[in-house]
């Protein structure tokens, strides 16, 4: 009896959580899908047709820039934290508990800190680079844990093995550990990507909301999600905002179904 | 006349503050097989790990006295650590195969050493793969992953991968503890052979594997080599009781 209650429960709760997603996708694509227009990707913004334009490449550049800054050091503190620290050491726990809490606090506090910090403080202003370095700070607890994770699941055998050939620590790192722990840190890095493409909070008082594609570094502009966000708040171009939503969406899917193929593709390889 | 191969004296060991191993004196001698026996946690496999210093590895662990390897203190500071384990090679308990190739575990340990033409590793893995006697149930796949193949299969391949550095002391943790009994069979058999060329130190829980196998035998308990004899002197007529209560298998 209590089984099958359970049996019941279960089912119920993923109809209702598949429902749910389901609903959310069909309602965006159908009050999002007739009004993309040709013109909605025109290279210029004009406040008679708000193209996504811009928006979509200044995306793609703050998650170029974002990655480029935070994949390596995120990488490489995972590998110090695991094949170099000494785990005991008090820096090394701080270091662990910063990350912790670093990937619990809410973003807006990200975006207040880059506004404080960058924007002001390092006169950034508005500007693609004080938004990339505070979303840069944003993702690397993502990018450090999931390379530590994938570091420490290949665990010591293969490491001695390695070792007891007289292969140093770098050549046991490059060439034994890393090629086992790939999928999983690129795995985070798309995961990192992801909460890159659907931020607003942190971008929006650093990165700024301009509507062009920023021509510089310092100069300012808006990703899609800001767009998005900006459309549907000032309420005159709602519909363009379900455009918007719709090509966010593909974006999303297009970065979850990259993240599980690669995941697949490179664990099969298994070089 | 035997060679003198690794000489270890009087070597204490501490894992922090437990002390593992209390001032051990032990000769390995060139071309035989050395079998270390004793109970779970007597020190054997802490041993074993001193001679290529895979201890070093361990976060506290310290040691005092000397393990001499050809005459030359294997733990004084100008001894090169990676060129150490290109000497004395290792096979460990589980078998831990790169998840790469059969093909790339081979020829790992020689393009660590420098080797990279293709001509030069192709005949370095034929040739440790022979020795390891599984070149022929495997030459026809060497670039399928090496954790496809069977468990025996594996160890034999790290075998063959602890070769082709050509080191000259093979260390054997419980090679064959973790495989079936045709497969320690195999292994067995292999060792016998391998000995011809290298000098062989194996651990084992398995008494009746020391007795087939090796020439020398060491009895380990509680951190301390009890007795060391050829092994033939060991198992039938062993100078120590505790010796003898271990392999007529009064405990342990």
């Amino acid at each position: 009896m209590i089984s099958k209650l359970m049996k019941g429960l279960v089912y119920a709760s993923a109809v209702f959580t598949f429902g749910m997603l389901a609903y959310l996708v069909i309602y965006i694509l159908i009050n999002g899908v007739r009004f993309l227009t040709p013109s909605l990707f025109a290279w210029n913004y004009s406040t008679s047709n708000v193209s996504m334009m811009p928006a979509l490449m200044t995306t793609l550049m703050v998650v170029a820039g974002t990655l480029l800054i935070a994949t390596p050091i995120g990488v490489f503190t995972g590998f110090y934290l695991v094949d170099y620290a000494n785990r005991k050491n008090p820096v090394v726990k701080a270091i662990g508990m910063a990350t912790d809490t670093l990937a619990g606090i809410p973003s807006i506090i990200y975006g207040l800190f880059g506004m404080l910090f960058f924007v002001i403080f390092l006169e950034f202003q508005f500007s693609l680079i004080a938004g990339i370095l505070t979303v840069t700070i944003m993702s690397l607890p993502v990018i450090i844990r999931s390379t530590e994770e994938a570091l420490l699941a290949t665990g010591m055998p293969i490491r001695q093995a390695s070792y007891a050939l007289g292969a140093g620590k770098l050549r046991t790192l490059f060439k034994v550990v890393l090629p086992v722990a790939m999928p999983g840190i690129l795995s985070g890095v798309i995961l990192a990507t992801g909460r890159i493409v659907g931020e607003t909070a942190a971008l929006m008082f650093t990165l700024g909301t301009a509507t062009n594609l920023p021509g510089s570094l310092f100069a300012s502009g808006r990703t899609l999600s800001l767009h998005m966000y900006i459309l549907s708040q000032e309420g005159r171009h709602v519909n363009e905002a379900y455009a918007t939503a719709v090509v966010l969406l593909v974006f999303v899917l297009v970065i979850n179904a990259l993240s599980t193929l690669v995941s697949k593709r490179l664990a099969k390889g298994g070089k | 006349m035997l060679n003198q191969k690794i000489k270890v004296r009087d070597l204490k060991l501490w894992y922090g503050k437990f002390e593992a191993l209390h001032g051990v004196d032990l000769d390995i001698y060139e071309n035989e097989i050395t079998a270390f026996i004793g109970p779970s946690g007597c020190g054997k496999s802490t041993l074993i790990k001193t001679l290529n210093r895979m201890n070093d590895l361990v976060e506290n662990c310290r040691i005092e006295g000397s393990v001499e390897l050809d005459g030359k203190n294997i733990y004084s500071k100008k001894v090169e650590l990676n060129e150490l384990r290109k000497r004395v090679g290792m096979v460990f308990q589980q078998p831990n195969p790169f998840p790469k190739s059969i093909y790339d575990n081979i020829a790992f340990g020689p393009r660590t050493h420098g080797i990279k033409k293709k001509n030069e590793l192709d005949e370095i893995v034929e040739k440790s793969l022979r020795q390891a006697a599984i070149w022929d149930e495997v030459k026809d796949h060497l670039d399928r992953n090496a954790l496809s193949i069977s468990g025996g299969q594996q160890q034999r391949i790290c075998i063959a991968r602890a070769l082709a550095v050509e080191p000259d002391v093979l260390l054997m943790d419980e090679p064959t503890s973790a495989l079936d009994p045709i497969s320690t069979a195999k292994i067995e058999e292999l060792v016998m052979e391998l000995k011809e060329d290298y000098t062989i130190v194996m651990v084992t829980h398995n008494m009746q594997q020391a007795s087939r196998i090796s020439d020398r035998t060491a009895f380990f308990l509680n951190g301390d080599i009890i007795e060391q004899d050829m092994t033939r002197q060991l198992f039938t007529n062993p100078k120590e009781e505790q010796t003898d209560n271990y392999i007529s298998g009064r405990f342990g």
